[in-house]
């Protein structure tokens, strides 16, 4: 029996790990399946990481190695080269590597910390050829940050996020051609510092509105068929343009990776295709708790650090035998706002709510309701938008003898 | 002349607007820090830049290098030739310094080996 | 010169090569691609059809109810993934149970075992999730799954483990009469065989041309196809089966052996026999009619597309005949021909026989080859008996579909031997789960570069100019 095993070594599984033990947790693991700790932010070599955190700004692998330091500091023990097949609702962990084969851990308590995968263009159905030289932009961004190697020369990528904003800056300065980012979209996903420096600062176009509606090239990719979409979404052929080009990076969506939080019988959100969760990050399951990109995707790693603390310390106050808690406050949104993490309060305290919303809306009010339509709270935001996650700190006494939050948007005249 | 530039300084991207006569700036106005202001300042007058990339090191590996300091706009590709073109010898860690005085900066590893 | 030449590595060219390494021949494929089941043998239904379908008296009907009764032993043998899942052709109106009606004759008469039609009570208990307009459906017992691709590699690895060889990347270009011999040419390459067997797919009737063979026009009519998430995989269990047309039997819904949900094919008479690119409007009909079979299918599930070329003979039958002495047409194979295969080779060697053949069993022939996903299928004693012995099954490579370093090592070292990313994809699975090769490609490039002892920059996807990194960074790029 391990006390704490946590499933990622990345920021949200290092931060986890790290506040658990600080909070007094000695017995804990973490299953790691790369060669080293860092996660994703080993390949996220440009900066922009840590400013919240740590008042500098960092690059990916210099923000891991901060925590890194604080895991080696605590002597918390890890796994490397470690993968997780199955986790048992009365959690039991099955994991394998080249030294230990596949063995088995039964956990006092799980922090979930997995991470996301990128969806590839099987799941977008782009019709044309299968021909090599189509990547999603991390794939892209490990064989050029990790691997040494360029995928290609002449580039289109699909999806303004900022992932396929970095990686055009980051071919460009490799040499390639970046001949256009495409967003179905008629906004960018992307922060606006990113439009800038990574594509106003090349000269490469951003087409919004627009998507690939073919794919060209029998071994290699030759070319791209690119449209606008009309207000549904849909390709006008008419639009249609073709680019030449030997490389197509798509940017077109991170997906929670759950497929062992599926196993654990672990409730996953419909909206963010992550664990549903309370304030404390804790599952439906007692005892396993969430943190990161596998809960929800994040901007920021920043915010990420500061959920897994949530998480690290819930668990370790769980491993000591906190109480239950007794009360349960689902917590609704009105589809304006997407989604709210944690879904659920089941404590009455000072409570932060992140949230993101369906679109760009200006010159809106967040306002927060009890199941009497009562309003327990409200903030003025001039702008909010897709990609950037908001926030709102509920106080205890807004929360007290509420059955059910229903949070909203409202224009304000 | 004004001017309205998106800031990069940080992951706000404010939105800054900059009044200029004669090649002086003369008003800041829309940014949220003084570091905003400076980077508007210098973005009319002379841009700069901090390059992140990857240096191939000695073995074949590569590792992620930056500029420790911004570096002139227009110098970008100029000093990723010089990235390239340089084969440090390992080991290295984190913070080294792996070429001296490009445009004005160095180039340190941000991750080792 | 060899006894025979087999002219195309799919699962016709496959199985019959097997079928002769039985006994003391000397056998040689020739494969115009750089691997095994490169033409329509990876992208069908993946279906063993009952039989019951094609007109009785046919080849097509003969060869299809013996091939589906053959099914079973040899993927055992071959440790190929089989399932006798069962299929349902469903109708909506009386027309559709004439039809239906119809097809159960004509099975009885074929020779297909269990067949029953069902009342819509009857059919929803077996299919809760099938559409609430369906009112009747035969239901066929014998019909299944199984892996096409997978067949016909490990019937070509089992051949060239019992002496058959294997010639890729050689396109035939002309065939000579050279006294008892045919001598088969490429570009660069010319092999003597006694004995041809044409089983060259869309191109049977270009090489049946070379030896004046002008009696059959081969034409590529397009399928396409929509792969569905394991998560959807048990949204049915039988294969769905529409009523057929006179363009083959339909878009269907059917579980996979790997346990995705494959919804396809269209079907559409093209020109072109080299362009294999699926459509927009293909991949929204492939939507909308399995729609109207199957409730609730969801569309946001897709994890990948993909096209086949049926070859369709102008006979309407299986053209399966000599034209010279010691050349044997397999052609025009398309539906049922995956489910006839197994029928098609044991009637090549049959036309052989009579054609002076003589035939002796090998003592040592070995008709066993090991599953290539046996660590897949084995316990955790067992499989950490096999890491302690190497470690490298301890190395998960492959996160979507569990596969490990050790299994992708043996399918670089074992027979056909795979040369790029897609090889590996079709033998493991590695690169077919949901994440579409995003996590694993980065890990099985550098491994086929280390095994192939190839730079990292000449590892490609399927052959050719199909590299996946175009060089080094920190190399000059020339843009052109």
């Amino acid at each position: 029996m391990t006390e704490l095993v946590i499933i990622g070594g990345g920021p949200a599984g290092m931060s986890a790990a790290v506040a658990a033990y600080d909070s007094g947790i000695r017995d804990i693991l973490i299953l790691e399946r790369d060669t080293a700790l860092g996660g994703i932010l080993q390949q996220c070599i440009h900066n922009g990481f840590g400013l919240h955190k740590f008042g500098e700004e960092l690059t990916g692998p210099e923000y891991a190695a901060r925590y890194e330091k604080m895991v080696f500091e605590r002597k918390i023990p890890y796994k490397l080269g470690t993968m997780v097949l199955d986790i048992t609702e009365d959690k039991v962990i099955t994991a394998t590597n080249t030294e230990d084969g596949i063995f088995q851990i039964k956990a006092k308590a799980i922090i979930l910390a997995m991470g996301c995968r990128e969806r590839p263009r099987g799941a977008l159905n782009i019709a044309g050829t299968r021909p090599a030289g189509i990547y999603t932009a991390g794939t892209a961004q490990k064989f050029v940050n990790m691997k040494g190697y360029m995928p290609g020369k002449n580039v289109v990528i699909l999806g303004s996020g900022d992932i396929g904003l970095i990686m055009a800056r980051r071919m460009t300065l490799e040499g390639a051609k970046v001949h256009a980012v495409c967003e179905l979209m008629p906004y960018s996903g992307g922060l606006a510092r990113n439009i800038e420096q990574c594509l106003n600062d090349f000269n490469i176009p951003l087409k919004l509105s627009h998507t690939v509606t073919k794919i060209h090239g029998k071994e290699r990719l030759d070319g791209v068929t690119i449209a606008k979409v009309d207000e549904n979404r849909k390709p006008i052929p008419e639009t249609a343009e073709y680019i030449p080009c030997d490389t197509l990076l798509l940017s077109v969506g991170l997906i929670p990776e759950n497929e062992l939080s599926k196993t654990a019988k672990v409730e996953l959100s419909g909206v963010t295709s992550g664990a549903i969760v309370d304030q404390n990050r804790q599952t439906n399951i007692s005892g396993i708790f969430a943190c990161g990109n596998v809960l929800h995707v994040h901007d920021l790693v920043d915010f990420v650090s500061d959920e897994a603390e949530i998480a690290g310390k819930s668990a370790a106050e769980y491993i000591k035998g906190k109480a239950e808690n007794k009360i349960n406050i689902p917590i609704k949104t009105d589809g304006k706002i997407r989604y709210s993490v944690p879904q659920v309060i089941t404590e009455e305290k000072d409570i932060t709510v992140y949230f993101r919303v369906s679109d760009v809306f200006y010159n809106v009010k967040v306002n927060v309701k009890n199941e009497k339509g009562e309003a327990v709270f409200t903030k003025r935001r001039p702008k909010v938008a897709p990609g950037e996650m908001e926030s709102i700190t509920l106080k205890k006494k807004q929360i007290i003898g509420s059955k059910e939050l229903f949070m909203e948007l409202e224009a304000v005249k | 002349m004004r001017r309205n530039l998106t800031c990069i300084v940080c992951p706000m991207g404010c939105s800054i607007d900059v009044e200029i006569e004669n090649g002086e700036v003369k008003s800041i106005s829309g940014n949220t820090c003084p570091r905003g202001a400076e980077y508007a300042k210098n973005e009319c007058i002379s841009p700069v830049r901090t390059i992140t990339s990857t240096v191939r090191c000695a073995d074949g590996s590569v590792i992620p290098v930056k500029t420790d300091k911004p570096i002139p706009k227009d110098k970008i590709f100029e000093c990723m030739k010089i990235i390239n073109n340089t084969t440090p010898a390992l080991p290295i860690s984190a913070g080294d310094v792996i070429i001296k005085d490009v445009y004005g900066s160095n180039i340190i590893a941000t991750g080792g080996k | 010169m060899y006894d025979v030449v087999i002219i195309g590595a799919g699962v016709v060219g496959s199985l019959a090569a097997r079928l002769l390494s039985k006994f003391s021949l000397s056998v040689c494929v020739l494969e115009k691609e750089n691997d095994v089941a490169m033409g329509a043998t990876k992208a069908n239904s993946a279906i063993v059809h009952a039989g019951f379908d094609a007109k009785e008296g046919t080849l097509k009907a003969k060869l299809n109810v013996k091939g589906s009764q053959m099914m079973p032993k040899i993927c055992a043998e071959l440790g190929v993934d089989y399932k006798n899942n069962g299929s349902l052709v469903i109708g909506f109106s009386d027309e559709d149970k004439r039809t239906i009606t119809e097809l159960f004759e004509r099975g009885q008469k074929n020779g297909v075992k269990g067949l029953e039609i069902l009342d819509k009570a009857a059919l929803s208990e077996k299919e809760p999730n099938i559409s609430k307009n369906a009112v009747c459906a035969l239901y066929a017992p014998t019909g299944a799954i199984v892996s096409p691709y997978e067949l016909a590699i490990a019937a070509m690895g089992n051949a060239m483990d019992n002496g058959a060889e294997l010639k890729l990347d050689f396109e035939v270009k002309s065939i000579e009469k050279e006294g008892e011999a045919f001598v088969i040419s490429s570009d660069t390459e010319a092999v003597s065989a006694k004995y041809v067997i044409n089983a060259a797919g869309i191109f049977a009737d270009k090489i049946a041309k070379m030896i004046g063979d002008n009696s059959f026009e081969i034409h590529p009519r397009r399928g396409e196809y929509i792969l569905l998430d394991s998560e959807c995989g048990s949204l049915v269990s039988h294969t769905i089966f529409t009523t057929p047309t006179k363009m083959g039997k339909g878009i269907l819904v059917s579980p996979t052996v790997h346990n995705n949900l494959l919804l396809g094919p269209t079907s559409e008479d093209v020109e072109d026999k080299t362009d294999k690119a699926t459509t927009e409007q293909g991949l929204e009909n492939v939507l909308n009619s399995t729609g109207k079979s199957v409730e609730n299918i969801p569309r946001n599930k897709a994890i990948t597309s993909f096209c086949g070329l049926r070859a369709v003979g102008d006979t309407g039958d299986f053209i399966i005949n000599s034209p010279l002495v010691g050349f044997i047409n397999l052609a025009g194979i398309e539906s049922p021909g995956l489910s006839a295969s197994p029928a098609i080779a044991e009637y090549a060697l049959e036309l052989l026989e009579n054609q002076g053949l003589k035939i002796t069993e090998k003592a040592d022939f070995n008709p066993i080859r090991k599953s290539a996903h046996y660590f897949k299928n084995a316990s955790i004693e067992e499989k950490n008996e096999i890491i302690k012995k190497d470690k490298s099954f301890g190395r998960i490579i492959c996160r979507c579909e569990t596969v490990t370093e050790g299994e992708i090592l043996e399918a670089i070292r074992t027979n056909p031997k795979p040369h790029d990313l897609d090889g590996i994809k079709r033998r493991t699975r590695a690169q077919m789960g949901r994440c579409q090769g995003g996590f694993c490609s980065p890990y099985i490039t550098e491994i086929l570069a280390r095994e192939l002892d190839i730079p990292i920059e000449q590892v490609t996807k399927c052959g050719g100019k199909s590299i996946i990194n175009i060089g080094k960074t920190k190399e000059e790029i020339q843009n052109d």
